[in-house]
């Protein structure tokens, strides 16, 4: 150890990985993960969504799975929350969908509207 | 990179490896393997998590869910309901053992956590003690490269002096104010000792805080070493805590990798580097002359004092004897200044003490509260009552070598000094809860026999005092005890008190002295042949009814 | 760990394996104990051809050696049963019920603390906290500690080693 700055290089890369246990406030993706939702080709969704931010280097967005909200013809279903922003739910997530959103919605904060099946307000 | 959408962490202080943490991890990692979300799911080993009773536990990231008492048979459904489906498994989670328990409990939201204040337990339970990254990822050895690019070290003497950091093995006395001892002298080789040696009964707050956050000490025995100018730190370990020296001896491992042991640290010309030396069975070792004798290699018998340590201590070297709790306070309050420390517990004792509670207490396990709380906020807060609807009768405070304390004292703040005054002693932070229905003649016996076996035999008072206390406390047991004999307990104990070489001589009669003077109908009551608990096996013929 | 390793005394091939103990500590200052802990874990008690050959290998006297060997409670010059029973006899154990634990394995072994079985499978000895106060009662098996112990739990214990 040489410096502070090389101290600090070691600090910001392993912070990355612990993100998920620290980040309170972070962008956060809440897949459906009932039965239903699962039947629906959530899993995939997932892999997806994964898939997705690794490529983008996008380690500080939470992903999480929440069980049945009762939509199960909307399934797969997909929440996405943006730091100070109201929660924005898809519907019919297909693996294919869920890269789009991540491209529009969590990087460049464009919401797809025609996938929206809920918005809670601010 | 690799990327993970949630962390499993499995606790794996030794308790929980006691209640079959490794075959719960083994088992989770088996299911998350079997449902094929190995890549998407962490499942690491981390530092005890406090709750000890109720292990082995995990914690699910990123909601922080906590389950208790897991067996390996209740995997299956954690990982296919919450880790797959996102649905908490209420059945298992964490439960406080209080009344009006919550069902769902995160490891941040629930009573058990929310009254403490974690400064020494920052990192345990959070971080994977096995990797130094996680600990520098929490701001870790940015205190020492402050220390080292920064500060002279007379600095950061100050520093620690402003704080008002007191020692937390037991005696108390002020940390800034030892390392200027030696900080002063003048000598080509000083030693840095972190003091492991744990041994007071009811006490294991330095075996989780080795086990959970190893780096914490490596780093404060660093800073310790610049301030006063050692280049060299032993840390002693007891024999027993196998997990706590491999550990310590892999975090040395990494520490010497990236450069933060060894020489020209952060560019500097200060050179610093730990070995670790365990004990093999000895409770004297605990105090810190004894402690030397046995790192030199030779049986751990008490020096006679002065010289201190802190002039003339490991082969005759100054030396710095600190706890392992003292050290984990030392980067904070570095890196967030005095005042900081000065903000939590009370003006003559800042900061805060890390408590384990054992006995008949619903919590068992180990807390991290400001000083200054009340036993009554510990007891009914914190440690959620006594079991079984039973009475509060005494809590013994720091170990079998502090004072029993009533219910008369419950509201007695906790720190050094209104201890101290009570007859008794925050000591190591350890405390045992008794309930009504165990007999104090009794448990002193216990204390007294604990005593007598680890009187290390230099000092006569101690060697043959230790001795004549148990037998005489357990002549009381046995019903055939006099006056004279409590009259001869309060004379030996004095003279022990006043005499003997080293702390262990002079603390053995303090339960005895507070039982007697805090419980002295309970004692008359063995002397006319009575035990009022039914505990103690009284001569028949002598038995009182009621 | 088997048996029949720690009712053998030591014989001059064996002794070199306390030389290459001693090469290993001895540019330490103060190893002694660290070499003591090395060659008991070999033989499973402290022969005294054993500490003849440490006194000798760390240039101290036999008497320093012997003197350090019996002070600590971990370090033992008799051989021991294959398994070696340490109760937590400290007061956070005998209120939850220690001494419950020690009529059991008293019960189930026919011993008493200090003996070993005619067998030499057990040996049974008090010893001070073990600091797992957490899940006390608690004993320590050779390396490996239980807790939260019961009369059943231990019997179980011992019936399944």
């Amino acid at each position: 150890m040489k410096s502070l700055e090389e101290l600090a290089r070691i600090r910001e890369q392993a912070k990355q990985n612990l993100q998920l246990r620290e980040s309170r406030d972070g962008i956060k993706i809440v897949v459906g993960m009932g039965t239903c939702g699962i039947a629906a080709g959530a899993r995939e969704t997932m892999n997806a969504i994964l898939d997705e931010l690794i490529k983008r280097n996008l380690s500080q967005v939470i992903v999480t799975q929440t069980g049945c909200v009762g939509l199960c013809e909307q399934e797969p279903i997909i929440d996405v929350t943006l730091p100070d922003q109201p929660k924005v739910t898809y519907g019919k997530v297909s693996p294919d969908k869920a890269r789009q959103i991540i491209a529009n919605h969590v990087v460049n904060g464009n919401i797809i509207g025609e996938w929206v099946i809920r918005s809670d307000k601010q | 990179m690799a990327f993970y959408r949630a962390h499993v962490l499995v606790c794996g202080g030794t308790p929980c490896e006691l209640g079959g943490c490794r075959a719960v991890k083994d088992t989770l990692l088996e299911e998350v393997n079997r449902l094929g979300l190995s890549s998407e799911i962490r499942v690491l080993e981390t530092g005890c998590l406090g709750p000890c009773d109720q292990g082995p536990v995990i914690i699910v990231y990123p909601e922080g869910i906590m389950y208790a008492r897991l067996q390996p048979g209740d995997v299956k459904e954690i990982v296919e309901q919450h880790l797959l489906k996102g649905r908490v498994v209420n059945r298992l989670v964490y439960h406080e053992k209080k009344e009006e328990a919550k069902s769902v409990v995160t490891f941040e939201s629930s009573d058990y956590f929310g009254l403490q204040e974690r400064i020494v337990l920052r990192n345990c339970g959070r971080i994977n003690p096995e990797s130094i990254e996680e600990y520098i990822a929490h701001d870790g050895y940015r205190a020492l490269g402050k220390c080292l690019t920064e500060m002279e070290p007379a600095a950061v003497v100050q520093v620690v002096k402003d704080s008002g950091l007191r020692g937390r093995g037991g005696a108390g006395f002020p940390t800034g104010l030892k390392w200027s001892f030696t900080a002063k002298t003048d000598s080509n080789q000083k030693y840095i000792v972190c003091n492991a040696d744990e041994g007071e009964p009811g006490t294991f707050k330095d075996r989780l805080i080795l086990e959970g956050d190893p780096h914490s000490i490596i780093e404060g025995m660093a800073i310790a070493g610049y301030a006063v100018g050692a280049n060299k730190g032993y840390i002693y370990i007891r024999g027993e805590y196998k997990l706590s020296i491999e550990r310590l001896q892999h975090a040395i491992r990494q520490a010497r990798e990236l450069g933060l042991l060894g020489t020209n640290i952060f560019g500097s010309d200060f050179a610093f580097d730990i070995e670790v030396r365990s004990g093999a069975g000895a409770y004297v070792c605990g105090e810190e002359t004894a402690l030397i004798e046995s790192i030199e290699g030779s049986r751990g018998e008490p020096r006679y004092k002065p010289p201190f340590p802190g002039v003339s201590g490991i082969w005759g070297k100054p030396t710095v004897v600190n706890n392992v709790e003292t050290l984990a306070n030392i980067a904070p309050i570095i890196l967030n200044g005095a005042a900081w420390f000065r903000g939590f517990g009370t003006e003559k004792c800042p900061g805060t003490k890390v408590f384990t509670m054992t006995g008949d207490i619903n919590n068992e396990g180990l807390i991290e509260v400001p000083m200054g709380i009340t036993l009554r906020q510990i007891v009914y807060g914190v440690g959620g009552g006594i079991p079984g609807g039973l009475g509060f009768k005494m809590a013994q405070t720091g170990g079998t070598s502090g004072g029993c304390l009533p219910k008369e004292f419950l509201d007695l703040p906790m720190d050094y000094d209104t201890l101290a005054e009570a007859g008794s002693a925050l000591g190591s932070g350890a405390l045992l809860i008794m309930d009504d229905s165990h007999c104090i003649v009794d448990i002193v016996r216990c204390f007294m026999k604990f005593f007598k076996h680890e009187s290390c035999g230099k000092c006569t008072p101690c060697r043959e005092g230790t001795t004549r206390l148990y037998e005489l406390v357990t002549k009381i047991t046995e019903g055939k005890a006099t006056n004279e004999d409590i009259a001869l307990l309060t004379e030996l104990s004095r003279v022990m008190q006043t005499s003997a070489l080293c702390g262990l001589g002079q603390a053995a009669p303090n339960p005895l002295v507070t039982c007697l003077k805090y419980f002295e109908e309970e004692f008359g009551a063995h002397l006319n042949g009575y035990c009022p608990t039914g505990v103690c096996t009284m001569p028949v013929a002598n038995v009182k009814v009621g | 760990m088997p048996a029949e390793k720690y009712s053998s005394t030591p014989n001059s091939g064996l002794l070199s394996d306390i030389d290459d103990i001693i090469r290993k500590h001895q540019n330490r200052d103060g190893a002694l104990i660290d070499v003591l802990h090395d060659v008991q874990a070999l033989y499973g008690y402290l022969p005294e051809q054993a500490m003849k050959r440490i006194a000798e290998g760390l240039s101290l006297p036999l008497s320093k050696v012997y003197g350090v060997a019996t002070f600590y409670s971990l370090f033992t010059l008799e051989p021991k049963g294959q398994y070696v029973i340490r109760l937590c006899e400290s007061a956070p154990c005998h209120i939850r019920g220690a001494v419950q634990v020690l009529s059991a394995i008293e019960e189930e072994l026919k011993i008493k603390p200090g003996e070993t079985t005619p067998d030499s499978k057990f040996t049974l000895e008090f010893t001070s906290c073990l600091g797992v106060c957490g899940v006390a009662p608690a004993i320590m098996i050779n390396d490996q500690v239980y807790g939260n112990l019961t009369p059943e739990k231990v019997k179980e214990i011992l019936r399944s080693l």
